[in-house]
């Protein structure tokens, strides 16, 4: 029998038990999968192969291929690399700042917005890395490592390198933190397997793990102190981003407030990538008791949050530029909103500051097909912010005689595409092999033994449980 | 002849009915080998009287490694085996530090931590584990009593339990040579005998 409480909405529906939660995860990785897995996964195959022929001839002929010129030296790169840092924040929010505040509808969510983080941070880190045009020796420049030519070595000045040093932390970390929490489900999986094959490699992945209460009491501590490390790591890794903009001297870059801007933004991209990869996630998996209604409207409405912060930044932003009294500023500013790229000024005004607003209407979060909709208009405005922040603010640079407009090429277009396919592929699998809830966590929070909400719960048929049937739970 | 290891085996199905059990079958003298639950039962450490978890510890220790390490490291490269005037910056530019000291700072203490996690948990892909009853992954939580260590008898023992609101008391036993089986080992039964029928019982 579950218990719900008479004053919120149950995590899990349906009167589910311990069992059909494992069941119910546990089916899709033990059967076969569907008709809807197989198109998806045909088609992420089809956008990684097509990208990876163009993103393969990039790296033969050079990085001329891409459409930048002398004075947009950075386009669609750099803005590719931040808007899929941006995207892989939600992950680790979900998992780590709301563990740290205890918000318990994270645990249907948290295990897939992990995986996104993990992959959005592998698509992220392509960019950069290609853009060094020799991504062969990319590494060897990259990190603090003796050379031979000398004791030349990296320059610790710079945020750049600590780019290099906050993203791969942030992917190692959090890659760390996300198979941790597999183990417990790795082991469930393992004690069900039947064939032999399977029971083996879960059982490796599982790494003998037995449930037992002193194994899960240091667990638990190494899972609060992952999330404790997660959090600020979250926070420093955008911000180090956002640091490469703003400790540079051209217009529109060299301001204050992109550190909590671009986190803001980051939260609001990864929150709509994450409804996105949840909608779709819960239908092709009948996970519909497991991610609810409470949960798309709790993740709707983070978005609203962080797209009024956005959009409030964006108008700070002019009122600095023009507070500054810098002519140069105060042009980058209104050269952004009825420049050459006006059109991409307002594409991202509409879809980030307008278009999350309508969610404070009940009616439209919980409205599915309406917030697939937004979540992807969200994800197509932050797009155009990082392109805005970074082409607008080059285009037009201190000599008139150098402006210059960007016009991307195929190869722009098609090394964005791989990502897409390499992101999908890459999450398709994890849907089919791994368990996508969290089994340990839902089932932990199926029964809330908080005894003040307890005493006045009712079963899901909502009839009054008498009081000699109550489990009593005062330990 | 094979020694044998002798479990008795208390079935649960609500968490808060076993943590009440193994407060009263402590207090009543009973040594519980150990408990295993499906999730983390909270109070159950308490219960089972084990000393708080020592991973915050590693995880502050290696933490201010990491952040010695970046210092000394970002000091020593700059200041000394390559210094270069940046920006108009100074050698041993401490602000400019922060950043990457802050990330080695969380790397190695990530890393510490869950590493000492599983090194003293014995956590290792080529673990055999121990599985008193398959359901512990599951739903049911199930509590270990080894009768060896136990002065009462098996009988007593099981009234007990079932008193306490055990659902089932069965018995395990593990052989000498179950309980030291090697990986490779494990590997040929598993190829050669199949798997076991508890696992096909437990999918219904």
């Amino acid at each position: 029998m579950q218990i719900v409480s008479k004053v919120r909405e149950p995590l899990v529906t349906g009167g589910k038990t311990y069992k059909d939660i494992t069941e119910d995860v546990c089916r899709p990785v033990e059967g076969n999968p569907s008709m809807g897995w197989f198109a998806g996964m045909g088609l992420s195959l089809v956008l990684l192969l097509a990208g990876g022929y163009y993103l393969g001839d990039l790296l033969w002929s050079g990085i001329g291929r891409w459409g930048l010129n002398k004075t947009v030296q950075w386009a669609w790169d750099i803005t590719n690399f931040v808007w899929w840092v941006g995207i892989g924040h939600a992950g680790t929010l979900i998992s780590a700042v709301l563990l740290l505040f205890r918000q318990k509808w994270r645990t249907s969510i948290n295990r897939a917005a992990e995986a996104m983080t993990i992959f959005a941070v592998i698509c992220a880190a392509i960019w950069p890395v290609v853009h060094m045009g020799r991504p062969w020796i990319g590494g060897i420049w990259a990190l603090p490592l003796p050379n031979t030519y000398g004791s030349l070595w990296v320059n610790f000045n710079s945020p750049l390198l600590w780019d290099v040093f906050a993203i791969s932390t942030y992917f190692s970390v959090s890659l760390v933190f996300w198979f941790i929490g597999l183990v417990p489900d790795f082991a469930t999986i393992r004690d069900r397997a039947i064939k032999p094959v399977p029971r083996l490699i879960y059982g490796m992945l599982s790494m003998g793990f037995n449930g037992s209460a002193k194994t899960w009491m240091h667990y638990e501590a190494v899972s609060l102190i992952l999330a404790g490390l997660s959090t600020p790591l979250v926070l420093s890794v955008h911000t180090i981003v956002s640091m490469d903009f703003a400790t540079s001297v051209i217009p529109g870059w060299h301001t204050t407030i992109f550190p909590p801007y671009f986190v803001a933004g980051a939260i609001f991209s990864g929150f709509a990538m994450v409804l996105t990869l949840m909608l779709v996630t819960r239908k092709l998996y009948k996970l519909e008791d497991y991610i609810t209604m409470e949960h798309i409207e709790m993740m709707s409405l983070v978005v609203t949050i962080t797209g009024s912060v956005v959009g409030i930044a964006y108008i700070t932003e002019f009122v600095i530029a023009w507070y500054s009294g810098v002519e140069y500023e105060q042009y980058a500013f209104v050269n952004r909103m009825t420049g050459q790229y006006w059109w991409a000024y307002w594409s991202m005004m509409a879809c980030n500051v307008i278009s999350p607003q309508v969610f404070y209407v009940k009616k439209l979060r919980t409205n599915i097909p309406f917030i697939f909709f937004i979540s992807i208009v969200v994800n197509i405005g932050m797009w155009f912010e990082r392109f805005v922040i970074i082409v607008t603010s080059l285009h037009r640079d201190y000599l008139p005689s150098s402006w210059l407009y960007f016009h991307p090429t195929i190869y722009d277009v098609m090394c964005y595409v791989f990502t897409f396919g390499l992101f999908f592929t890459l999450f398709l699998a994890f849907a089919k092999y791994f368990p996508v809830v969290n089994m340990a966590e839902v089932k932990s929070v199926l029964k809330d033994s908080d005894s003040k909400v307890y005493k006045s719960r009712r079963t899901i048929s909502n009839e009054v449980v008498p009081e000699a049937d109550r489990v009593p739970v005062d330990l | 002849m094979e020694k044998n290891t002798n479990y008795l085996v208390g079935v649960f199905g609500d968490q808060d009915v076993l943590v009440k059990a193994v407060k009263a079958l402590r207090k009543k003298g009973v040594k519980i080998y150990e408990v295993f639950t499906p999730y983390p039962v909270h109070f159950l450490e308490d219960a089972l009287g084990y000393k708080r978890s020592w991973m915050p510890r590693a995880a502050f220790g290696f933490g201010a490694l990491g952040t010695t390490c970046a210092i000394l490291l970002q000091s020593w490269i700059m200041g000394f085996d390559w210094p270069m005037i940046i920006g108009g910056k100074g050698f041993i530019a401490i602000p400019d530090f922060v950043p990457i000291t802050f990330e080695l700072t969380v790397l190695f203490s990530a890393f510490g931590m869950a590493g000492s996690f599983f090194v003293s948990q014995d956590l290792k892909p080529h673990k055999v584990p121990q599985i008193f009853d398959r359901r512990q992954s599951d739903d049911k939580h199930i509590m270990a009593i080894d009768l060896a260590t136990n002065s009462l008898s098996e009988d007593e023992l099981k009234a007990l339990l079932q008193e306490v609101g055990a659902e089932e008391v069965n018995n395990k036993s593990f052989t000498e040579k179950e309980k030291k089986a090697s990986f490779l080992e494990y590997v040929v039964d598993l190829f050669t005998k199949g798997v076991t029928d508890s696992a096909r019982e437990l999918k219904g």
